[in-house]
């Protein structure tokens, strides 16, 4: 999941009794599984919490560039780093989706950038992980796609009309992308001592923070259910968590690897597994700052952007320039 | 096999063309691709990925047949990959211009662009080429160029004729890239050899066309042409600058460390 603890503005959730006549008629409609649209009635609470959810989704798209790009220079085959390459610019193109979508509520591209370069937008906290081997790449492609997988297929019935059809695209891509890290992982763990090793590894390193990016249990919150109410979120994290460690045990299971969970076990009566929870301490330490490499991922954004500030500008300036050219044009024909 | 009833000495001349233009694509694909996630805008991001992506795709074209026409030579034939991996340095045959580094993002663009100009040349002949494998390929590869330099071009004008900052920049990028672009059309006896062929085109007759392009776009990108007619060359003949060691120091770490790994 892209998306973790995003707020709502609301204490509560409001009873249809409790609405205004234009709210109710809302709540009526994403009821009836309507599709709201840009221009279309929304509370302002919806609009907010989508741009914040749509936004924080898109800068992780954006960061997520970069711990898989720390290997393409270092992608072990010419097909590897094809395959890398694709992957990492279908992120940027998720990226562009996502912000496009954010657009439509009124909010642009370069406003939600200034907001996650100042600190106060997040992205997903398992970018700030490190990809510290070649196995680690099948790791982020298997876990952390499919993490996010988890949780964007249902997004495909989201209330909000083009964050659902970005995510109709996006899912198509993304299950492509985990399909080539476990196909990574499969080679890893077939290899030699030291590959498997490497896989087994990277398991070690990504198992908790793949089960963080589903975010702590939700059960009490306010803001998730108003979420759900409006059909922004469509299962807890604790569904989503759940589901993702019943797919992914026989997959690990299938490479030969460890879960490195010694409480790991199959729960008959709940027909799911019995696992251990993520050190969430550590997991607010990584959204308050404090990840392996949170300092590293939003310098090199921010660095991009400024390094880029002449290449803005200087497009912006020839834009100019070509408008005025051709608002001359059919006066010089006279 | 067209290519069996040539001389072995052709065969000889067909793979160094063949690492020359594979070598070129793998060596500026492995540069462009350094810029994932750190470009200026994600517009940029998508089109260098895409563009490293069009180059990675034509190395293993080029490099997977010149392995494979190696077995005609010694009975022992190479992928792509052993090409790309487990050659060092002075059996590369890239020209200089592809190695230099990246610089800021108009330094990129002005050596994509001097590229992308000549290689679409480059193809257009190899499209014609006696060599029916080499044609194949420079069919494929030539629609992806045509794009390649339709981007590179519009963005140089767009820069050149930008701001003062972004002119500034791409005529520092133009005087500092300037005397890489030369070697594209330095024949050796290879090339002479190719040419006689028809198997491809002698570099030097590339000149014209690329040279049309080149001042038309650096024309109305309000740049202006270096003065210098010094030429850097080597990388043709494998004697390359310091930076394509670490170049395959990084792109080969893997397959150098774990050898006899598969990926």
């Amino acid at each position: 999941m892209y998306a973790q603890m995003i707020k709502t503005d609301s204490d509560r959730v409001k009873d249809l009794s409790e609405m205004s006549p234009e709210d109710r008629a809302f709540q009526e409609r994403i009821d009836r599984g309507e599709k709201i649209e840009p221009k279309e009635y929304m509370p302002e609470g919806y609009r907010k919490t989508l741009i914040r959810q749509i936004g924080q989704h898109a800068h992780s798209e954006i960061v997520g560039q970069l711990p898989e790009g720390n290997w393409i220079t270092r992608a072990p085959t010419l097909e590897r780093k094809a395959i890398l390459l694709a992957k990492v610019q279908d992120e940027a193109g998720h990226g562009l989706y996502l912000y496009c979508a954010a657009e439509t509520l009124g909010v642009s591209r370069d406003e939600l950038i200034g907001l996650l370069h100042s600190g106060k937008m997040k992205y997903s906290s398992i970018f700030n992980y490190p990809t510290l081997t070649w196995a680690d790449i099948g790791a982020v492609g298997w876990l952390v796609d499919g993490a996010a997988i988890m949780n964007q297929v249902p997004l495909q019935r989201t209330s909000f009309g083009p964050y659902s059809r970005a995510m109709v695209r996006i899912c198509k891509e993304e299950s492509f992308h985990q399909r080539q890290g476990y196909d990574i992982m499969i080679k890893m763990a077939q290899g030699t001592p030291e590959q498997k090793a490497m896989a087994q590894d990277a398991l070690n390193r990504f198992w908790y923070p793949s089960l963080m990016m589903f975010g702590p249990s939700d059960k009490e919150s306010v803001h998730s259910a108003q979420s759900m109410a409006w059909k922004i979120k469509i299962n807890t994290n604790d569904e989503l968590r759940q589901k993702f460690v019943d797919q992914t045990v026989p997959q690990a299971k299938y490479l030969g690897l460890t879960v490195p969970d010694e409480h790991l076990v199959w729960n008959e009566e709940k027909q799911g597994h019995d696992f251990s929870e993520p050190d969430w301490t550590e997991f607010f330490e990584v959204l308050a700052g404090n990840g392996p490499c949170n300092k590293e991922r939003l310098a090199a954004r921010v660095k991009a952007w400024d390094d880029g500030a002449w290449f803005h500008d200087g497009l912006t300036v020839y834009a100019k320039k070509a408008e005025t050219r051709r608002a001359r044009q059919p006066l010089a024909a006279e | 096999m067209a290519q069996q009833s040539r001389p072995p000495s052709e065969t000889a001349d067909v793979i160094e063309l063949l690492l020359r233009t594979g070598d070129n694509t793998l060596v500026l694909g492995h540069r462009v691709s350094e810029w994932c996630g750190h470009s200026p805008v994600l517009e940029e991001d998508i089109a260098l990925a895409n563009s490293a992506l069009d180059l990675i795709g034509q190395t293993q074209l080029w490099l997977g047949l010149a392995g494979e026409l190696e077995a005609l030579m010694n009975g022992q034939a190479r992928t792509a990959d052993q090409l790309a991996y487990l050659r060092d340095a002075a059996q590369f045959r890239n020209v200089l211009l592809v190695e230099r580094p990246n610089g800021d993002f108009g330094q990129t663009l002005m050596r994509q662009f001097l590229f992308d100009a000549w290689h679409l040349e480059l193809l257009k002949t190899l499209e014609n080429s006696t060599h029916p494998r080499i044609a194949e390929i420079a069919a494929k590869a030539i629609k992806e160029v045509y794009y390649h330099v339709e981007r590179s071009a519009d963005l140089v004008i767009r820069l050149g004729d930008g701001s003062d900052e972004s002119h500034r920049r791409m005529q520092a990028a133009l005087d500092d890239i300037w005397s890489y672009a030369g070697e594209l059309f330095v024949a050796d006896a290879y090339d002479e050899r190719l040419a006689a062929a028809g198997i491809a085109p002698n570099p030097a007759d590339l000149k014209p066309k690329w040279e049309q392009t080149v001042l038309r776009v650096l024309s109305e990108a309000t740049l202006t042409v270096p003065a210098g007619t010094f030429v850097h060359k080597g990388g043709k003949r494998g004697i390359h600058t310091e930076h394509l060691g670490f170049i395959l120091a990084q792109m080969q770490f893997l397959q150098r460390a774990y050898p006899g790994a598969v990926w």
